[in-house]
């Protein structure tokens, strides 16, 4: 074994044994070798990896069978600590790539967690159509309000009057509202929650990854270094504490009134829910099976050999 | 390894350039398509998605070409061969996720067929334009390989070449087509699935634990696995280490990006394809690719009936770009004569390979027709010159008949 494959094997093998009680409960979700993470202090983020990593754990999910695909921002960061197979990809585009991934292997339930820029601007028209075609994919869009990662430019989430260092009087583009956008595109599961509602997130996220279809959850959550400082919202703990004195849960809200104002109240629950929409890849199947009958070719063993794949397909296993 | 039989149409058949594109794509194994129309690429799209489901393939019409490249490289870490069509405009999109392809050295293969640029262009006529684009049109540093097929038959052969070299060097590799090649019809003959060689996934043999994604093997590639097989790998765009982490140093750069650029240039050997015919004593070689290699067929003709010593290079794999076989023949060389519908790319590059050593003779041409062969005749009787001053009349491209 060289060198460099020994190295891989991190950190852990070369320590002696740890003792079970100073393990951290997520240990088996995280990539520990490439902690401390990039996120501030107060970062609403690490907060929805904690969640995400306890909906895996309480629906026992197979941790081979799930795999995470990121784009760009600090949120895009997400798939980096994970410990699934993960993708870091392109600013915008990890939808598409989650679909590709998606398609050719039936048996992966990707997830893609990013932000808000990322998913809604240069990403918005990847999110709309993934929603239209229901790809049957898990979309977390981890909402600060701001590109973070560039430095607190505006975005399309931004309210009104918010402060960012590309509207430095104060934002008048209207935002996007996102789950009326997700919910009009076609989502047949859209939720929010902020960064403090951790168990009923936590429940959230549980159930999109176990709804076939395209699942959207919005979290909003704080930026300290960026947006809350700049806009005079308080520390952390403040904005965590607005959190929870100007939210309003209203399951079934219907999604068009649940705009965000600044400073103004935040709707919060699941508001769509939506059983028996087929997905895509049973819409096509049902297509080709009418179509073709017995000469529709998905079913058959040979799907994934072309690639010298060692598993084969079962399309029973789908959701396995 | 065979082709699987499942996707060979075997028989004679006559199909143009495009079609036996998607043949060819089926016939690699290729199992995932994702694209966005435009012509003159279209018909590649329409075969794969009228073909596929009998095959076990995956078909889908994207949003727009950066969904479609992004697509092609997540289904191929879900296990399958995967590709898209496009052209120049499309091109265009595709760089950014071309180059996340390159960085996570992922297989797949783009075809792009050619239309006159920039811009919208010419939408349904011919060009040769976008070949620097696709050697240096995504960011940054790396190797790449392309392909120019001539034909139909050599659109069937040369996707399945593109899908062989994307599996042995992990890469996406174009197969850069023209809108003449695309849609011109022929017979194409595909063999029967035990005469097809295909090179399947280099899947590490490692197990999970063991196996690091970026450790590259003496060919300075690195094998593969597939998602969903309990790897738990990550990739990233980012400047990554050998176990695919991150890593912001300048030093991760120096090893990576030398590596992406070296396991291209220190295979290139293994990689070139071209044709060459009567090398050893010409006095002037012709150097084309693509459908302009056919029309220079009728010059070369010519010029040989007047008993001229005109040898051919006819370029398979435009890039890597074979630069020591010019830097060859430029010694006992007098001229380099490269047509091209573009205003002079591939020619930079024999340019530079004679480095002075003989003369290099643009045939420019902008696009939207072919060459009148008479342009590429002269050229090669003003090669027969040499080093002379170029003849004003011989420079001055002849204005192209429409018809
Ligand atoms: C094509 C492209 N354009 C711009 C950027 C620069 N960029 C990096 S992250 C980012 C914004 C990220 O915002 P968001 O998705 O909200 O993530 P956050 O950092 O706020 O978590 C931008 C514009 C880029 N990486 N790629
Ligand atoms: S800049 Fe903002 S979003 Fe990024 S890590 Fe820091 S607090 Fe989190
Ligand atoms: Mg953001």
């Amino acid at each position: 074994m060289s060198d460099a494959r020994k190295n891989a094997q991190g950190p852990a093998t070369a320590e002696p044994e740890a003792t079970p009680d100073v393990r951290h409960p997520m240990e088996p979700f995280l990539r520990m070798d490439r902690f401390p993470h990039i996120w501030c202090p107060g970062c609403g983020i690490g907060t929805v990896v904690t969640c995400f990593a306890d909906a895996l754990k309480k629906g026992a999910f197979d941790l081979d069978r799930v795999a995470v695909v990121s784009g760009i921002g600090c949120s895009g960061r997400v798939a980096g600590y994970i410990k699934l197979d993960s993708f870091h990809t392109t600013h915008g585009r990890p939808i598409p790539f989650a679909t590709g991934l998606h398609l050719s292997n039936r048996r992966l339930k990707v997830v893609v967690i990013s932000g808000d820029g990322d998913l809604i601007a240069i990403g918005g028209n990847h999110f709309i159509h993934a929603a239209r075609r229901n790809v049957d994919l898990t979309v977390i869009c981890i909402n600060n309000f701001n590109y973070a990662m560039t430095g607190g430019q505006v975005g399309p989430g931004t309210p009104v009057l918010a402060i960012s260092t590309t509207t430095p009087f104060g934002n008048f583009e209207h935002p996007f509202n996102l789950p009326a956008l997700a919910a009009s595109s076609g989502a047949v599961y859209v939720a929010r929650w902020t960064s403090l509602h951790v168990r009923r997130l936590t429940n959230s996220i549980l159930e999109a990854l176990t709804k076939p279809g395209f699942t959207f959850v919005e979290v909003i959550a704080p930026c300290p270094t960026l947006y809350t400082r700049r806009n005079k919202l308080g520390t952390s703990l403040e904005v965590l504490e607005s959190y929870r004195d100007n939210s309003e849960i209203r399951h079934g809200a219907d999604p068009s009134t649940v705009d965000i104002s600044f400073g103004g109240k935040i709707v919060i629950g699941k508001f769509v829910d939506i059983e028996g929409k087929p997905t895509f890849l049973e819409s096509l199947d049902a297509a080709m099976h009418r179509a073709l009958g017995k000469d529709y070719g998905l079913g058959k063993d040979y799907y994934m050999r072309s690639a010298g794949q060692r598993a084969l397909v079962d399309r029973e296993a789908r959701h396995d | 390894m065979k082709a699987s039989p499942e996707g060979v149409l075997t028989g004679a058949h006559y199909l143009d350039g495009d079609h036996a594109c998607a043949e060819g794509a089926l016939a690699a194994g290729c199992r995932f398509f994702a694209g966005y129309p435009i012509t003159p690429s279209t018909e590649i799209a329409e075969r794969i998605a009228r073909r596929f489901p009998k095959v076990g393939g995956v078909f889908i019409q994207m949003e727009d070409e950066m969904a479609s490249m992004a697509a092609i490289l997540g289904a191929a870490w879900g296990g399958v061969k995967a590709m898209t069509c496009t052209s120049g405009p499309g091109f265009s999109l595709m760089m950014e996720n071309i180059g996340l392809g390159i960085m996570m050295e992922v297989p797949c293969v783009v075809a792009n067929v050619q239309r006159g640029g920039p811009s919208t262009g010419l939408p349904t006529m011919v060009g040769q334009q976008d070949m620097m684009q696709a050697r240096w049109g995504s960011h940054g540093d790396y190797g790449i390989i392309a392909l120019s097929p001539n034909s139909p038959q050599e659109c069937f052969d040369r996707t399945i070449q593109a899908f062989n070299l994307s599996e042995q060097y992990r890469l996406p590799v174009f197969v850069m087509m023209d809108e003449c090649v695309g849609h011109m019809t022929e017979k194409v003959v595909i063999p029967e699935p035990d005469a097809i060689e295909v090179v399947p996934r280099r899947l590490s043999p490692l197990p999970p634990g063991e196996y690091l994604p970026y450790a590259a093997n003496g060919d300075k590639v690195p094998d593969m696995v597939t998602a969903g097989e309990g790897y738990r790998i990550h990739t990233t765009g980012l400047t990554h280490d050998e176990r695919g982490y991150p890593d912001m140093t300048a030093e991760a750069q120096d090893k990576l990006v030398r590596r992406l650029r070296a396991k291209i240039d220190d295979n290139a050997e293994k990689i070139y394809d071209h044709e060459c015919k009567r090398l050893d004593d010409a006095d002037v070689v012709v150097v084309s690719y693509g459908i302009t290699s056919r029309v220079a067929r009728a010059a070369i003709d010519a010029a040989l009936d007047d008993g001229l010593r005109v040898g051919e290079i006819r370029l398979i794999t435009v890039w890597p770009f074979p630069a020591e076989l010019i830097r060859d023949l430029a010694a006992n060389t007098k001229a380099f004569v490269v047509p091209e519908i573009n205003l002079g790319q591939m020619v930079l590059e024999v340019e530079r390979a004679a480095a002075g050593a003989a003369r290099t003779i643009p045939v420019t041409h902008a696009g939207g027709w072919v060459h009148d062969p008479q342009t590429i005749y002269d050229a090669i009787r003003e090669g027969l010159r040499g080093n002379a001053a170029p003849r004003k009349s011989a420079r001055k491209p002849r204005k192209e008949k429409q018809p």
